[in-house]
């Protein structure tokens, strides 16, 4: 039914889906950690599009083996290999941050943490 | 000696991306120092290894693990690329001896060796973004850079470099990732990934909406790396509150490897497609790079605090590289490109003096800056110096890099741009005036009058680089011929 | 400690951990020529060390595994990928050119991706770990306040 709806398209769809509510998330919640969790499903949807990318229609994993003529195209996964590290060590430093900002400022909350910001000066 | 020229590239990567580890092992902050000041001043030499090897030779192409482009990934340094190599290593190999005693003042003795390591991880992001020749690859040594320069900013004294590293985190983060969504349209485009194979294979497909819409990612997601007006949001903040010797390196390096960056995606991977003709976004460019000439010094001229006073003046100072970018003509061009090196000159100074200053009274706020003239003449005479390279007065290096950029502005007949350009070097002369007037005219606050200068190993490196500012701004031969044959070059394409 | 009474946690780790560290040495060293690599390995290899943490506490994790050999770890792992690649420039091949590290193309390939693989593995298991602890030190009274963030682990692949 849906694949009617949107042929052949449908995950590009769904990637922008997950873009645009990573990216309201980052830009509409105050809390920090949710902002860090939105940053996540952002990258996430970069991931997903990467990967459905890669996909051909009766194709098997890319394993040499006799008697396969079609697979997947395994660079676009070797690539997102590399982007899940980079995510990885980002979403741990911002986390890193985010406790470090609790110690000092006693919240987590960003229109909090501005209003002490403010008396800071 | 045809070791070192054959495999120069990869060497003034891996140099200081291979030293940052042993900083970790060692855990001794002056041992940690020494160290990645020896590979800082090793790799320099290295740099200007490089810089020989292509003016003579012409562009290196070097292939990783022995696998050819558009394969295997390569490196591809030509003489902008070198260039920028040179710039970061240089701006390193000062800013690293001048960061023992500023960094000893500023960061808690145990986070020391993490200080260096991840500044000698941020040169190893920032010269790999230059000299790669794969668009993906440049991802990957973006967040390098990136992800050091949070943990660098995030150690400032102050609470509030928290929040600065973290919102720039987050901002950081989503250009880079932009960008990853652009390149991936790019590449199911074209299935490639290599800069100059994009480039003879984009001209086919240029005309579709993928194409288009990536373009769009890419320019916006390094429009955040590089603060371009309106994406600096992150920029002031980072910038005041990092410690004084990482604001330095960053300020003088950071956002000028992304504009090479971009120059590269733009001129060169759609180099034969010439983006900002075909798909008519020349004037909107011009007019955010104006914007952001404008708005910088606008809100640099209100600010307290000098240094975030500076941070805004290089968000202007951004404007003026984009600007010549967008302006499109050989001259133009090169001032964008000569822009880079020259401003790395005089921030680099001035942010190095700022540092001074914080570290022997404790504050760079405008108002404790008072008499500063008569307290540390040395220091204030560095940030008059470097004042005069912003403004830019005639024999300092801002004049050159204007000089560039107005004659491009007049070739093409655009006499009002020439106008703004000049407009808001006066919007320089008034953040710098008031900086000057505090310092000269305005009696210290009583009890503190007596001189103290800040020590030599801080005083000297500030003076180097902001003697390097004037000698470039007097004989501009050097610089200026290197950015005018690669304007030249990357204007004609990449054919 | 409420984990002292846990027994079936207890009886149950210790009988999965073993199994876990050997499917982390599979993937390792199986990753060369076959489905699998120094990232995974890393991962899953880390995951046994965490679970660890996790059901009998941070100190006894730390007693395992002191901050210094995880830090050394970290190091070593990134030295050893860019080793192999200074080492296949003094054979004189390029940097990271597997061709000439062995007798004949083939078996140099073969040599390098595991060097590099295990490189990677040892780099992204000890990142893990320090991130892991950096955490759960937080919680329990600031052990080590200064324990550094990993920006480390991806400098390597």
């Amino acid at each position: 039914m849906i694949e009617y709806a949107f042929p052949g398209l449908l995950n590009y769809w769904i990637v922008f889906l997950l873009m645009m509510i990573g990216l309201y998330i980052v830009i509409a919640h105050e809390n920090l950690i949710k902002k860090i969790v939105g940053l996540n499903v952002f990258q996430v949807s970069v991931f997903v599009f990467y990967i459905s990318m890669a996909k051909i229609k009766g194709g098997t994993a890319p394993i040499l083996a006799d008697g396969i003529e079609v697979y997947s195209n395994p660079l676009p996964h070797v690539l997102i290999l590399t982007a899940i590290v980079v995510g990885v060590a980002t979403t741990a430093l911002g986390l890193a941050l985010v406790v470090r900002i609790q110690e000092s400022f006693g919240t987590i909350e960003d229109d909090e943490v501005r209003e002490k910001e403010e008396q800071d000066k | 000696m045809t070791f070192l020229a054959e495999h120069i590239a990869v060497l003034v990567v891996i140099v200081p991306l291979m030293a940052a580890p042993l900083c970790v092992v060692m855990r001794c902050g002056v041992a940690s120092w020494g160290w990645a000041t020896l590979v800082a001043v090793g790799n320099f030499f290295l740099s200007i290894v490089l810089i020989q090897h292509v003016m003579t030779n012409g562009t290196i192409v070097y292939d990783l693990g022995g696998w050819e482009g558009p394969w295997g990934i390569v490196y591809r340094v030509d003489e902008v690329g070198a260039l920028v190599v040179l710039i970061i290593s240089a701006i390193a190999a000062i800013v690293l001896p001048y960061a023992k005693e500023s960094i000893e003042r500023e960061i808690p003795k145990e986070r020391h060796y993490l200080a260096y390591c991840m500044m000698l991880l941020c040169i190893a992001g920032l010269i790999g973004m230059a000299v790669t020749g794969d668009a993906f690859n440049l991802f990957v040594f973006l967040e390098v850079s990136s992800l050091a320069t949070y943990v660098l900013i995030a150690l400032g004294s102050d609470r509030r470099a928290l929040t600065a590293a973290l919102r720039y985190l987050i901002l950081g983060t989503l250009g880079a990732t932009f960008y990853v969504i652009g390149l991936g349209m790019l590449y199911m485009m074209t299935g490639s990934l290599n800069m100059t194979d994009l480039a003879s294979l984009l001209p086919a497909v240029q005309n579709t909406g993928t194409v288009h819409v990536a373009l769009a990612f890419i320019v916006v997601g390094f429009g955040l790396k590089l603060a371009l007006f309106p994406l600096h949001v992150w920029l002031p903040n980072a910038y005041t509150f990092a410690p004084s010797a990482v604001t330095a390196f960053l300020a003088a390096t950071a956002t000028k490897v992304a504009v090479y960056a971009l120059i590269r995606l733009i001129f060169t991977v759609f180099g034969d497609v010439d983006p900002l003709e075909s798909y008519g976004v020349r004037p909107a460019v011009m007019v955010l790079a104006i914007a952001g000439m404008f708005a910088g010094s606008l809100i640099a001229i209100y600010q307290s605090n000098v240094k975030r006073l500076l941070a805004y003046s290089s968000v202007a100072q951004v404007g003026y590289m984009i600007l010549g970018i967008s302006i499109g003509n050989a001259p133009a061009m090169a001032g964008g490109i000569i822009h880079m090196f020259n401003h790395a000159l005089m921030k680099g100074s001035l942010f190095m003096a700022l540092g001074c200053v914080f570290y022997v009274i404790g504050s760079v706020k405008l108002e404790d800056m008072a008499g500063l003239g008569k307290r540390m003449p040395l220091t204030a005479a560095a940030i008059v110096g470097g004042g005069f390279s912003l403004i830019g007065v005639p024999l300092t290096v801002g004049f050159i890099s204007k000089f560039y950029l107005v004659q491009g502005a007049l070739t093409e007949g655009m006499w009002p741009v020439a106008l703004l350009i000049m407009l808001s070097s006066l919007l320089a002369v008034i953040y710098v005036w008031r900086v000057v007037e505090v310092m000269y005219f305005r009696s210290p606050a009583i009890g503190c009058e007596e001189r103290s200068e800040a020590p030599m190993s801080l005083l000297v490196p500030t003076y180097v680089l902001l003697g390097a500012a004037f000698w470039f701004g007097i004989d501009a031969t050097f610089t200026g011929d290197i950015a005018m044959s690669a304007a030249q070059t990357l204007l004609g394409g990449s054919k | 400690m409420m984990m002292r009474r846990k027994m079936v946690l207890r009886v149950v780790s210790k009988l999965l951990i073993p199994f876990i560290l050997l499917f982390a040495l599979y993937v390792q060293w199986h990753g060369d020529f076959g489905p699998g690599g120094g990232f995974q390995a890393g991962v899953i290899f880390a995951s046994a060390f965490v679970l660890y943490g996790l059901i009998f506490g941070l100190g006894t994790l730390r007693t395992a595994l002191p901050s210094w050999l995880t830090r050394l770890v970290l190091a070593a792992g990134v030295l050893l990928y860019a080793g192999v690649g200074v080492a296949s420039l003094m054979l004189g091949g390029n940097f990271l050119d597997y061709d000439v590290l062995a007798h004949n193309p083939l078996h140099g390939q073969h040599y390098g991706i595991i060097l590099v693989e295990f490189g990677v593995g040892l780099t992204v298991f000890a990142g893990i770990i320090t991130i892991f602890c950096a955490f759960a030190g937080r919680a329990a009274a600031d052990v080590n306040p200064s324990e550094p963030e990993q920006a480390g682990d991806t400098g390597n692949d």
